[in-house]
């Protein structure tokens, strides 16, 4: 298992106006899975992406990334994790305006002390898998919200993500830019790392090979991993 | 379904006759699907041929009321906890359903609508699957198709998300209480606030 939360909570707030946005979660994600998560605003989604991105602590339960407890590393250990093995899409995209597109997307590795040649270097490569290998040098402002969308995902995958985390990050884009980011996002897992979707568009989690259903904090429902095609159409013979 | 789901479903709250069947079958599905006595009569003769319902005697108007066997309240069990596969729907069945299992005792209405909601992402996802794997030009009018599966899987699972939270929203008559409207702005639950 990449990620694992083991009967995880999370209340914010205290006494009266305590707000219990998990109670109880366990999840597992393996490499090369990809699991999406639905469920209505407010039932927990982002709180539990959170808390897989060492973004966020359990009030109970534990987060492990790669078999290590998220709770057990220190501030350095956690940030370094972050930087280097989590990658995550959220929906506003947080872009640096005075930075290029490959310059933001190497962004987390320069943070993370690697040199800032090698770091371009992995950048670029990001850039060509989200197809804006020739808008490298632009500027946010200079692109289309399609393509600074990708510049954000070009960001999260940079290096060697083993864990990307994606909160709505199909949000505003038309349905054809929405697809071409799934597929990225499919692309990266099917090449071995772990991924989390959160979605309330059903087209966009039927990518994943599993959908976890959350409400009031909980995880209701789960569809079985998704089988052989054949055997759909045998159904509609 | 299922004529013969939607009376077992109304027997579910007690006894009843021909008539009243018909009428309470009408008020449930919101008059989208009429039913003439006719049919009435000959599913519950084919319902007390397979055990599920019983008849009771006459009563003074001479009607005769019909009440749910053990077997037949386990055959409305399994309909309510069973996804309706998509590929031999008839067409509203679903919206029957819910609107059924609204007024029937005893039924998680949020847990039907759950149990639905997986079964048709469970579809989505390998229409989607299928999709991913015909990028060949020529497959065209394959993906086409394929699209309008995915459609009208998608539509569904917008319109459970819009019976949910109307769900949320929604306090069953009570019978004891007087008939004034309860205000709109009455509603405590503030979960219907965090819903979308
Ligand atoms: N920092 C916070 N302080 C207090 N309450 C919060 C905080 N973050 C989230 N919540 C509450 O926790 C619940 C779950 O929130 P969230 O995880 O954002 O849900 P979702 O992403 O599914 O819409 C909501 O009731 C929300 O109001
Ligand atoms: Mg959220």
């Amino acid at each position: 298992m990449i990620l694992e939360l083991r009967g995880v909570h999370r209340t914010h707030g205290t006494g009266e106006t305590a707000v219990h946005a998990l109670r109880g979660v366990d999840l597992g994600v393996a490499p090369g899975e990809l699991v999406a998560v639905m469920g209505p605003s407010g039932s927990g989604k982002s709180t539990l992406l959170n808390l897989a991105g060492g973004l966020d602590s359990p009030s109970q339960g534990a987060v492990l990334v790669e078999g290590e407890v998220l709770g057990d590393l220190n501030r350095k250990q956690l940030a370094r994790m972050r930087r280097r093995h989590v990658g995550y899409v959220f929906q506003d995209l947080n872009l640096l305006a005075s930075l290029t597109a490959v310059e933001n997307a190497a962004l987390p590795l320069e943070l993370d002390g690697m040199s800032v040649r090698k770091a371009r270097k992995l950048a670029e490569a990001a850039l060509d898998e989200v197809g804006l290998a020739d808008l490298a040098k632009r500027f946010p402002d200079e692109m289309s919200g399609g393509q600074q969308q990708r510049v954000a995902i070009a960001r999260a995958l940079v290096g060697e993500r083993r864990l990307v985390l994606a909160d709505e990050p199909t949000g505003a884009l038309d349905s054809a830019t929405g697809e071409a980011v799934l597929r990225l996002l499919r692309n990266r897992v099917d090449a071995g790392s772990a991924g989390v979707l959160v979605t309330h568009e059903a087209r966009h989690a039927a990518w994943a090979d599993r959908v976890v259903f959350l409400r009031d904090g909980v995880v209701v429902d789960t569809t079985s991993p998704v089988g052989e095609p054949e055997q759909l159409l045998e159904a509609k013979a | 379904m299922s004529i013969r789901h939607g009376l077992l479903a109304l027997l579910e709250r007690g006894p009843m006759y021909g008539y009243q069947l018909r009428a309470a079958f009408e008020e449930s599905t919101g008059a989208t699907w009429p039913l003439n006595i006719g049919q009435v009569y000959t599913t519950l003769s084919r319902l007390e041929r397979d055990g599920l319902v019983r008849p009771l005697p006459e009563n003074d108007g001479g009607q005769r009321p019909y009440e749910l066997t053990d077997l037949g309240r386990a055959e409305i069990t399994v309909w309510f906890v069973t996804p309706i596969s998509r590929t031999d729907r008839p067409r509203d069945e679903l919206a029957i359903k819910l609107a059924l299992a609204l007024t029937t005792p005893g039924v998680d209405v949020r847990a039907v609508v759950q149990t639905q909601r997986t079964a048709t992402i469970q579809t989505l996802q390998e229409l989607t699957r299928l999709k991913s794997r015909s990028d060949e030009p020529g497959d065209l009018s394959w993906r086409l198709i394929l699209d309008a599966m995915v459609f009208q899987a998608e539509s569904e699972v917008r319109w459970l998300d819009h019976c949910e939270a109307s769900l949320v929203r929604y306090r069953p008559p009570d019978p004891a209480a007087p008939t004034t409207a309860a205000p709109e702005g009455a509603d405590t639950d503030d979960r219907t606030e965090a819903n979308r």
